[in-house]
C-alpha cells in the first residue's frame, strides 16, 4: 500500500509543523495566560496530532497525547490555572511526542520510564483540577459489530416514526428503509394518519411514519444500528414477533364451522352463506372508526409475513428427510426391476409391429421407466461416511486397549454405495480394521526400534471407479511375513510343503478357512474366523478382495464392490445364439474385427487400435461355441484392472437396462458369469464378469 | 454524474486520506481547510454532501454546520462530522446543529464509504 505510506509521510510532516506550533503557542500563553484563542489553538493542535495519529496507526502517540489533551481541555475550560509548572510540563510533553515521532521514523528507542513520569505529572494536574462529574464513558458505537453466529430467522415488527423536523439534519428516511430492506424478506407499510390538512401542512416536515415487518437473520443490534444517527430524532420500536423457538403449531384447532359441518349439523353451503353475511373484523373496526385503513393494512401485512415465515418453515422441515423402512424400498426396487423388464418387452414388441403410435408411447414409457429407475436407485444410495465414522471410535478404543498409538485417516467419505451393499459391508470392514490394529500396527517400542514414528496410521479410503466402489484399508504396520504365512499354511494343511507360490499367492492364503497367524489369540482378533468370512461376504456382494503387503512397511487390503446390486447399464452382445451382457461402465469402445485381420495376427490375439496394442479374448473359444462365426466379428474393449482388454463377440446389439437376477446355487461354480437377466422377448441373457474372464 | 462531496479538515493528512477514499469510491471531492474556507467555497460550485472535522481554527465544525443549514441550497444536504471518542457531548452538539451523522476517528476507508452510502442517495 504505497498510498498508506504516502499518508503516513504526510502525517509526519503535519505533526512536525503542529509541534512547532505547540511550542510557539505555549510560549505565547506563558506571556499572556488570558489569551483564550491561544489556548484553543494549543488544544486544537494537540487534538489533531492525536486524531490524525489514530488514523494512521501511531498508537503510541495517541496513547500518550490522550492524557495531555485531557489536561488541555481543562485548561481551556478554565478549570486549571496557567502556571509555570504546567507550561514546563506541556513543553516536556511536546518534546516527548517529538521523540516518539522520531522513533517511528527509525530514531532512538523511547524512554518509557520518562513517559510514565510525564503521564504521572499530568495526572497530578488532573487531580488538582476541581472535581468534575465523571465523564460518561463514551462507547464507540461504530465498532465493527459482532454478528450473532446463529443464522436463525427472526421476524421483527419495526415502527419508525421520525420527528417532523428530521429533514433538518439532512436525513433521508427512505434511505434507512432501503438499508433495512437489504436484510431480508420485508413489508413496508407507510402510515399517513398524521398528515395534517393542506393549510397546516409544512412541506419541510415529515408527517409519515412507517411500519416494517422484517424477517431476517441479522441481529437486533444490526437493525438498531441502521437508525443510529436518528435515534434521538425519532420514535423507534423494534419488537420480535416471531422467533423459531417460540414457534408452536397452534393452527390445528378446528374452527366452529368445521366441527358443525363434520357433525352434519349444518351444510357447508349454509356455513359459507353465514360467513359471507358476517363482516370481517377489520371492516367492522374501520367502519366504527376504531382504526384507520392504513393501520389495518399494516396489521394484515404482519399477519401475512408471519404466515409466509411459517409456511416456509414447514416446507423446510418437510424437505429435510423422511424415514422409510428399508424393506419398503426393497419392494420398490423389485417392482422397478420388473417394470424395466416389461418395458423392454414393450419396446421390442412395438418395434416389431412397426406401429408408429405404439412406438411413441413405448418410447415415453422407456423414458419414464429410466427416470423412475435412476430415482429409485439414488434413494438407496448412501454415503459411506456414516460407516467410516463408526470406525473412529473402534480404532480409538482398541488401540487404547492394546497400548498402541494409532491414527485413523479416512478419505472419500462422500462416496455413495447402495444401502444393501453398505449394510453388509459393516462386518467385513470391522474385521479388517481390527486385524490392522491387532496384527498390523506394531507396539510403540517396536515401531521406535524400526525407525518408524511411534504413532501408527490406518488409512481408510473409498472412491468410485466405473461401476465399482473401491475401498482400501492401508496400515503402516509390520506387513505380512511370507515365510510365517507359508509355515502356518503348511502346518494347517492348507498347502503342501513343496507348493510353489508367488508372494501374492501366499498373501491370498490368509483368506483360507481356519487360517490365523497371530501367535496368541487376543480378544480383538486371531480367532481364525475372520478373513475367510470377509472374503465370502465380499464375494456374495459380487465384489473382490485383494491383499498387498511389503514386509516392514505395511499392508493394503483392497475391496472392490459393485455400486448397486439390482440394476446395471449393460451392453448386449451375442455369441452364437446366446445373449450376453457386459457391464457398460467398464466398456470403453467397440471396434470391428475383420476375419482376415485376426488370421493375420496368427493366433497372437493382439490388436492394434489407433496405435494402442490391445490383447483380446475370443469369448467364442472361451465358451466353446461351435456355430459358424460371422464374417465380421466385433471387439468390445473394456477397462479391466486399469488395462484395456478386448472381448471378441459375434454381434453388438446395444445398450440394455439390465435387471440382475442371481443364478441358482447350481451355477455357483460359474466364475465368469455374475448373473442373468431377462430380455424383452423373454430370452435369458448372461451377465459376464469381465474381471473374472481374464 | 458523480456526486460531489466536500471534506473540511484542518489536518492535511486526514483531508488526503478522506479525499483518496472518496475518489476511489467514485465521488468528486472538494477540499476545505476550515469552516470559513468551506463556507466560501460553498457559495461557488454546489456540493451534494459534506464531511467535516469539529475542531478547526477560524470557524469550527459546529459553527459550520449551523451556517450551512441556514443556506437555502444546503438546508437538507447530508453532513457527517468526524469526531473522536472523547467528544460525546460534541456529538450531541453537532446533532443539534444539524449534522446528519458522525464517524468516529480512527476509521477505515470502508467504514467511511458505508456511512456515506447510508446518508447520501446515489
Amino acid at each position: 500500500m504505497d498510498e498508506t505510506q504516502n499518508f503516513i509521510e504526510i502525517y509526519r510532516q503535519e505533526a512536525d509543523e503542529l509541534l512547532i506550533e505547540i511550542e510557539e503557542t505555549v510560549l505565547e500563553i506563558e506571556e499572556a495566560p488570558e489569551d483564550r484563542e491561544a489556548i484553543n489553538r494549543l488544544f486544537r493542535a494537540v487534538h489533531t496530532i492525536k486524531g490524525s495519529g489514530a488514523m494512521f496507526g501511531f498508537d503510541k502517540i495517541v496513547d500518550f497525547t490522550h492524557t495531555l489533551e485531557t489536561v488541555l481541555d481543562m485548561l481551556r475550560d478554565a478549570l486549571l490555572p496557567v502556571t509555570k509548572d504546567l507550561i514546563d510540563l506541556i513543553l516536556k510533553c511536546r518534546d516527548h511526542i517529538k521523540s516518539i515521532l522520531n522513533h517511528t521514523a527509525g530514531g532512538d528507542e523511547v524512554d518509557m520510564d520518562y513517559e510514565n513520569s510525564l503521564v504521572e505529572s499530568l495526572n497530578a494536574f488532573l487531580g488538582q483540577a476541581e472535581k468534575r462529574e465523571d465523564r460518561p464513558a463514551s462507547a464507540d458505537t461504530r465498532k465493527p459489530e459482532t454478528e450473532d453466529l446463529e443464522k436463525r430467522e427472526v421476524t421483527y415488527r419495526i415502527r419508525f416514526k421520525p420527528e417532523p423536523n428530521i429533514f433538518m439534519t439532512g436525513t433521508d428516511p427512505a434511505l434507512l428503509l432501503e438499508e433495512l430492506k437489504e436484510y431480508g424478506d420485508h413489508e413496508v407499510i407507510p402510515q399517513f394518519k398524521n398528515i395534517p390538512f393542506f393549510d397546516e401542512l409544512n412541506p419541510e416536515e415529515c408527517y409519515i411514519f412507517w411500519d416494517i415487518i422484517l424477517t431476517t437473520s441479522v441481529s437486533y443490534n444490526t437493525i438498531k444500528d441502521v437508525f443510529i444517527f436518528v435515534e434521538d430524532n425519532c420514535e423507534l420500536s423494534i419488537e420480535i414477533i416471531d422467533n423459531e423457538v417460540d414457534y408452536v403449531y397452534d393452527d390445528d384447532l378446528k374452527r366452529l364451522g368445521e366441527i358443525l359441518v363434520e357433525r352434519n349439523d349444518v351444510s357447508p353451503d349454509e356455513i359459507n352463506s353465514a360467513l359471507n353475511e358476517q363482516k370481517k373484523l377489520g371492516e367492522i373496526l374501520v367502519d366504527s372508526n376504531k382504526v384507520d385503513s392504513q393501520t389495518l393494512v399494516s396489521a394484515l401485512a404482519e399477519q401475512n409475513q408471519l404466515k409466509k415465515v411459517k409456511e416456509k418453515r414447514c416446507e423446510d422441515k418437510g424437505a429435510s428427510s423422511l424415514r422409510v423402512a428399508s424393506d419398503k424400498l426393497d419392494v420398490l426396487v423389485d417392482l422397478v426391476g420388473e417394470l424395466v423388464t416389461v418395458q423392454a418387452r414393450l419396446t421390442q414388441l412395438s418395434s416389431n409391429l412397426e406401429h408408429t403410435d405404439l412406438i411413441s408411447i413405448s418410447e415415453e414409457v422407456e423414458r419414464l421407466t429410466g427416470e423412475l429407475r435412476d430415482n429409485t436407485m439414488s434413494i438407496r444410495m448412501m454415503p459411506i461416511g456414516t460407516t467410516f465414522s463408526k470406525f473412529r471410535r473402534l480404532v480409538r478404543d482398541l488401540s487404547g486397549q492394546l497400548g498402541k498409538n494409532i491414527d485413523l485417516i479416512t478419505e472419500g467419505a462422500e462416496t455413495e454405495l447402495d444401502k444393501t451393499v453398505l449394510d453388509r459391508l459393516d462386518d467385513p470392514l470391522v474385521h479388517l480394521i481390527r486385524n490392522s490394529i491387532d496384527h498390523g500396527i506394531e507396539s510403540p517400542e517396536k515401531r521406535k526400534k524400526a525407525g518408524k514414528p511411534e504413532k501408527g496410521t490406518i488409512k481408510l479410503s473409498a472412491g468410485q471407479k466405473g461401476a465399482h466402489v473401491v475401498i482400501t484399508i492401508n496400515d503402516d504396520g509390520g506387513g505380512l511375513d511370507v515365510d510365517v504365512i507359508r509355515e502356518k499354511a503348511v502346518q494347517k494343511d492348507i498347502i503342501s510343503k513343496d507348493a510353489a507360490l508367488t508372494d501374492k499367492e501366499t498373501f491370498e492364503l490368509i483368506f483360507a478357512p481356519g487360517f490365523s497367524t497371530a501367535g496368541s489369540i487376543t480378544n480383538v482378533s486371531g480367532r481364525g474366523v475372520g478373513m475367510d468370512v470377509v472374503k465370502k461376504t465380499i464375494e456374495s456382494l459380487r465384489g473382490a478382495i485383494e491383499v498387498d503387503s511389503i514386509k516392514g512397511e505395511g499392508t493394503t487390503i483392497t475391496l472392490k464392490l459393485p455400486l448397486t446390486l439390482a440394476i446395471i447399464n449393460g451392453l448386449l452382445v451375442t455369441i452364437g445364439d446366446v445373449f450376453y451382457v457386459l457391464p457398460l461402465a467398464s466398456v470403453e469402445e467397440c471396434v470391428e474385427l475383420a476375419n482376415s485381420k485376426s488370421e493375420q495376427a496368427s493366433g497372437s490375439n493382439i490388436l492394434n487400435v489407433r496405435g494402442d496394442i490391445i490383447p483380446y479374448i475370443r469369448l467364442r473359444d472361451h465358451f466353446g461355441v461351435e456355430e459358424e462365426k460371422p464374417d465380421l466379428e466385433h471387439i468390445v474393449i473394456a477397462d479391466v484392472h486399469e488395462k484395456r482388454i478386448g472381448f471378441v463377440v459375434d454381434n453388438v446389439i446395444g445398450g440394455h437396462q439390465t435387471v440382475i437376477k442371481p443364478l441358482g446355487p447350481a451355477f455357483k461354480h460359474m466364475k465368469d458369469i455374475s448373473g442373468a437377466t431377462i430380455l424383452g422377448n423373454g430370452t435369458v441373457a448372461l451377465i459376464l464378469d469381465v474381471n473374472a474372464l481374464i | 454524474m458523480s456526486k460531489v462531496i466536500m471534506t473540511v479538515d484542518d489536518s492535511n493528512s486526514i483531508r488526503q486520506m478522506v479525499g483518496f477514499t472518496l475518489k476511489r469510491a467514485g465521488f468528486e471531492v472538494v477540499e476545505a481547510i476550515d469552516g470559513q474556507d468551506a463556507i466560501n467555497q460553498l457559495k461557488g460550485s454546489p456540493v451534494d454532501m459534506m464531511i467535516t472535522d469539529l475542531n478547526m481554527p477560524n470557524m469550527d465544525g459546529i459553527e459550520l454546520i449551523k451556517s450551512v443549514r441556514t443556506m437555502q441550497k444546503y438546508k437538507f444536504i447530508p453532513i457527517v462530522m468526524l469526531t473522536t471518542e472523547s467528544q460525546d457531548e460534541k456529538k450531541q452538539e453537532g446533532k443539534a446543529a444539524g449534522a446528519t451523522g458522525w464517524i468516529v476517528k480512527p476509521f477505515k476507508p470502508d467504514q467511511l464509504v458505508s456511512i456515506i452510502n447510508k446518508v447520501l442517495r446515489q
